[in-house]
């Protein structure tokens, strides 16, 4: 199951619901909120998702890993909402009865979500300014698709 | 002239200043339909680098609108 939550992600807790004993490996990745993108110290960030394609999008692509390689179970949460340094933005995990179906289909999971999953990232920076992370246009002189902050 | 009901997210919902509206419009494709509404409210994002879904699935930019479908133009995702 692939679910968008506005809520902090619990990975013991997910963790535990793919729990079973025809299971020898369990791979998860977690992507954490890092103080850096780009050279630029980043202070927070905002994620907002298209929930109801997110999920759909997400459980295709867990379908597409279910196809490719042996495994047992799958399952994904994309977090949205103001995320601070730390923060855990996106877990997947995976089990399978050996290490190998399992690191391939973590990868494969988490690599499709980063490419297809209708989910935004907007970058707060010091001093207030802020970014659409991907969404950069000519006009911004080649640097992030920054806007400063409101004038005080 | 069809009716169709059109939800911003990201940076399309900060430049258009709205969530959600309901326009009327001789479009008869979504990427028709990007275009009048670049024009009108100045969106940054060129029409290649928008993906349209169209009640609630992906479609072609090339895609037939009906009347009283809902429209979401997808800027470039950042999951992850």
């Amino acid at each position: 199951m692939f679910t968008i939550s506005p809520a902090p992600l619990d990975p013991g807790r997910l963790q535990r619901q793919l729990g079973d004993e025809r299971a020898g490996a369990c791979v998860t990745f977690e992507g954490w909120v890092r103080n850096r993108n780009e050279g630029q110290p980043v202070l927070s960030l905002e994620y907002e998702a298209y929930a109801l394609l997110a999920g759909t999008e997400g459980e295709r692509i867990l379908a597409e890993a279910r196809a490719k390689f042996d495994l047992v179970g799958a399952a994904g949460v994309h977090r949205v909402g103001h995320l601070q340094l730390g923060d855990l933005a996106i877990w997947v995990g995976v089990t399978a009865e050996h290490r190998g179906a399992a690191f391939d289909a973590c990868r494969y999971i988490i690599d499709e979500a980063k490419a297809r999953l209708p989910v935004w990232k907007k970058e707060h920076y010091a001093g207030g300014a802020t970014a659409w992370i991907n969404c950069a246009t000519r006009g911004d002189h080649g640097g992030p698709a920054a806007t400063l902050p409101p004038a005080s | 002239m069809i009716s169709v009901h059109v939800q911003y997210f990201a940076i399309l919902r900060e430049q258009r200043g709205l969530t959600t509206e309901t326009l009327v419009t001789p479009a008869t494709t979504p990427a028709a339909l990007y275009e009048e509404l670049r024009a009108r409210h100045g969106f940054t994002l060129p029409a290649d680098r928008v993906r349209a879904a169209v009640n609630d699935a992906f479609v072609t930019a090339g895609a037939t609108l009906r009347d009283g479908d809902r429209v979401v133009f997808i800027p470039p995702v950042a999951g992850g």
